[in-house]
């Protein structure tokens, strides 16, 4: 599903340098496979994620999606595949504010080539539990729900592999719990691959398989301040 | 969701800002829109009126541009007066001025001959005489012959005829008024609120001047024709000529008396007294020669005299590139500014809002939305509302329009309706700015284009 080899990616300092942030050698994630991605604050898995959703351009390797090296791809060639392919659930939620909850879901299947289903759009609502609340602006909702809505958008395109980018890092345990099932289950149900960052020993320890960053990236000793001297 | 659907959205999301944006573009339309409809206007009363239906203009010799504003427009100060003398050369064909000598009755050199450029105005064409001087309320009164109405034409092809819209022309000598008939243009009739049937005086020099005791029956009313005639009051000349103060009495210098003979009066013996022909002066003569090729030689001969003679066309189209030319330039210009100001307005509105939008750009990029089409949701952003504030402006720029006809109407006798003041401009400028502040848009768009995705999506 996802396979990426000699991944390189460095940031350029302003006044000059590069500090090296990811050299993976190897990582791969297979078909419906659920995984959890922990590590240090600032080790470069938010890095690694825009990577693999190609809107961070790399300094070298590849990465191959669904069977697509995307590396290779134009940026508009790796915008299509975004739009196919991948759903993305950002920590800090990313609705767009002047937009519904159902039109927030109905847009992450705007800028792909599948068809707009709008009924999908409210399958996935109702099945987040916002059937309800399908027209309300964010503004109107929980950071819960706004996040419920966030996993539904993000699996509108039915996309082969979901990025999770502490998804519940701002949210109350009780509903963490439940943003966490719900991104599982609906995985599982539609055979999505996953890829969770997350902080929380509590919610690494429910899934089959976890990735500290530091294990596959072989970055010369990254520190977690590298600037500040 | 489309594209429209996701800009109108982003719009409605600034609320307030958008809704400023849309007014300050519909405004600066509106505005265009109303500069160009004066000078529409302008344009449009100086149309109408380059037409008069006489080629030729005889008066006192002095500014040209004074005989024609005067004539023409009842405009400026009062003119010097001519002789009679002068308007019997006019008369056309042989037998004109003989008969008309021996019409009106008086002493005069040489009755028997026939007017010096009667033949320039046989065939067709026709002098007619007028005098002014006196004052009906603020309308300047024309003392005429019924001709006036009968041979005058008006409107941009000088097709269309003097129409009453109540009563009849006024006659030389009637049975039931005598000499003592008026007619008023439809302006002076409505702010005079007289109706046919109602008396009418005039007051001497000025309009506070005094008043003559001679009463005029009004006897008809013109219809609207958006000449300077509409705000006019017509008297018969017979009987302006009787009113006190308006025969001549000094001599008249190239005319000496001695050469003159006493010719009476043949016809109508029957009437009142007529001024006699030697006291009698006009202010100016209004001429048509049966071909217009005559003017030219006639304009020559007639300025070797005591007299001058202007076109009409002439003046009047020296008044406009002297004046209105200008003028249009000045609003033109203006016009173009306002387009600026509207299009620069969009422009900083929409990128203002671009810092707040990094982010749900960056969240609709990582959406798999493509840069153009960031780039084409920002631009039919500008598009809806360059289109949506200049269709409001337009509509409200003539609205403007038609609320304030009746006073345009009152002033210059021009209609104006929703859209008949359009005019190639209009249809040139107002597309012209609507392109314009989307060419704005393209600016906030670009940078929209631009959008680092990674660095807004780490929060
Ligand atoms: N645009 C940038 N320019 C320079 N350095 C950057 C840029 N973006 C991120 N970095 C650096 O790259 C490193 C990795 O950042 P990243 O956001 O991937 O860390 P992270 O593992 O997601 O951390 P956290 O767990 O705190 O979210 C950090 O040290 C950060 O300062
Ligand atoms: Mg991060």
């Amino acid at each position: 599903m996802l396979r990426i080899e000699n991944l390189k990616k460095s940031y350029r300092l302003p006044e000059g340098g590069d500090i090296p942030i990811l050299d993976i050698p190897s990582f791969q994630i297979g078909a419906g496979e659920q995984v959890v991605l922990i590590g240090e604050s600032g080790g470069g898995k938010t890095t690694l994620l825009h990577a693999i959703a190609g809107i961070l351009s790399i300094n070298s390797g590849s990465i191959h999606l669904d069977g697509i090296e995307t590396t290779r791809l134009s940026e508009q060639g790796r915008d299509r595949v975004r739009a196919a392919k991948l759903g993305y659930v950002f920590q800090t939620f990313n609705l767009l504010s002047g937009f519904t909850a159902l039109e927030n879901v109905r847009l992450g299947m705007t800028f792909g080539s599948g068809k707009h289903d709008l009924n999908r759009a409210k399958d996935l609502l109702n099945r987040v539990g916002l059937g309800e609340r399908m027209n309300y602006k964010p503004s109107a909702l929980s950071v819960g729900q706004q996040q419920r809505v966030a996993v539904a958008r993000a699996l509108a395109n039915r996309p082969k592999l979901l990025l999770a980018d502490e998804p519940t890092a701002n949210i109350d345990p009780t509903n963490q719990q439940m943003i966490i099932d719900l991104i599982r289950t609906c995985c599982s149900d539609e055979n999505i691959a996953l890829l969770m960052v997350t902080h929380s020993m509590q919610v690494a320890g429910q899934f089959p398989r976890v990735n500290r960053l530091e294990e596959v990236n072989h970055v010369a000793k990254a520190t977690s301040k590298p600037v500040g001297v | 969701m489309n594209l429209f659907a996701i800009a109108f959205r982003n719009i409605v999301q600034r609320g307030f800002a958008s809704i400023l944006t849309t007014t300050s573009m519909a405004l600066g339309v509106a505005l265009v829109v109303m500069v160009l409809s004066i000078g529409w206007l302008v344009t449009e009363s100086f149309d109408r009126n380059s037409n008069v239906g006489y080629n030729l203009i005889v008066g006192s010799k002095g500014g040209a541009l004074q005989l024609a504003l005067n004539t023409v427009f009842y405009l400026s100060k009062p003119i010097e007066t001519i002789p009679y003398d002068e308007y019997l050369e006019l008369i056309p064909g042989k037998e004109g001025r003989k008969n008309e000598i021996e019409r009106i009755g008086g002493r005069v050199e040489d009755p028997e001959r026939a007017g010096i450029f009667s033949a320039y105005t046989a065939d067709g064409g026709f002098a007619i005489p007028i005098c002014m001087g006196d004052y009906y309320g603020p309308f300047r009164v024309v003392g005429t012959t019924s001709e006036f109405f009968d041979k005058l034409r008006h409107g941009r092809a000088g097709d269309q005829e003097y129409k009453f819209a109540s009563g009849r022309n006024f006659e030389d000598c009637s049975k039931e008024n005598g000499f003592f008939e008026a007619v008023l243009g439809s302006q002076a009739a409505k702010t005079m609120n007289k109706k046919v049937g109602d008396i009418l005086q005039t007051t001497h020099g000025d309009p506070d001047g005094t008043g003559h005791g001679e009463e005029f029956k009004i006897v008809g009313i013109l219809e609207p024709t958006g000449t300077p005639n509409d705000r006019a009051a017509f008297i018969n000349i017979e009987g302006f000529y009787l009113l006190e103060n308006h025969a001549r009495v000094a001599p008249d210098l190239f005319r000496p008396d001695e050469k003159k003979v006493q010719v009476d009066r043949k016809s109508g013996l029957d009437q009142p007294a007529r001024l006699p022909l030697e006291k009698r002066d006009v202010s100016a003569v209004l001429v048509k020669t049966s071909q217009g090729i005559y003017a030219i030689n006639m304009t020559w001969s007639i300025n070797k005299r005591n007299t001058q003679a202007v076109s009409p066309i002439e003046e009047i189209g020296k008044l406009l590139q002297v004046f209105v030319t200008p003028f249009r330039n000045v609003l033109l210009i203006l016009t173009v500014l306002v387009c600026v100001v509207s299009a620069v307005s969009i422009l900083v509105s929409i990128y203002n809002s671009m810092n707040e939008r990094k982010r749900d750009i960056a969240v609709m990029r990582a959406l798999g939305a493509r840069r153009d089409v960031i780039l084409y949701i920002v631009l039919i952003e500008s598009l809806m509302i360059a289109f949506g504030g200049g269709i409001l402006g337009w509509l409200l720029g003539h609205t403007v329009g038609v609320v304030g006809s009746g006073y345009i109407e009152e002033n210059t006798g021009l209609q104006v309706g929703m859209f008949n003041t359009i005019s190639i401009q209009e249809l040139v400028v107002i597309p012209g700015l609507i392109v314009l502040a989307v060419l704005a848009g393209i600016i906030p768009a670009i940078a929209a284009y631009r959008t680092d995705v990674s660095r807004n999506l780490a929060s």
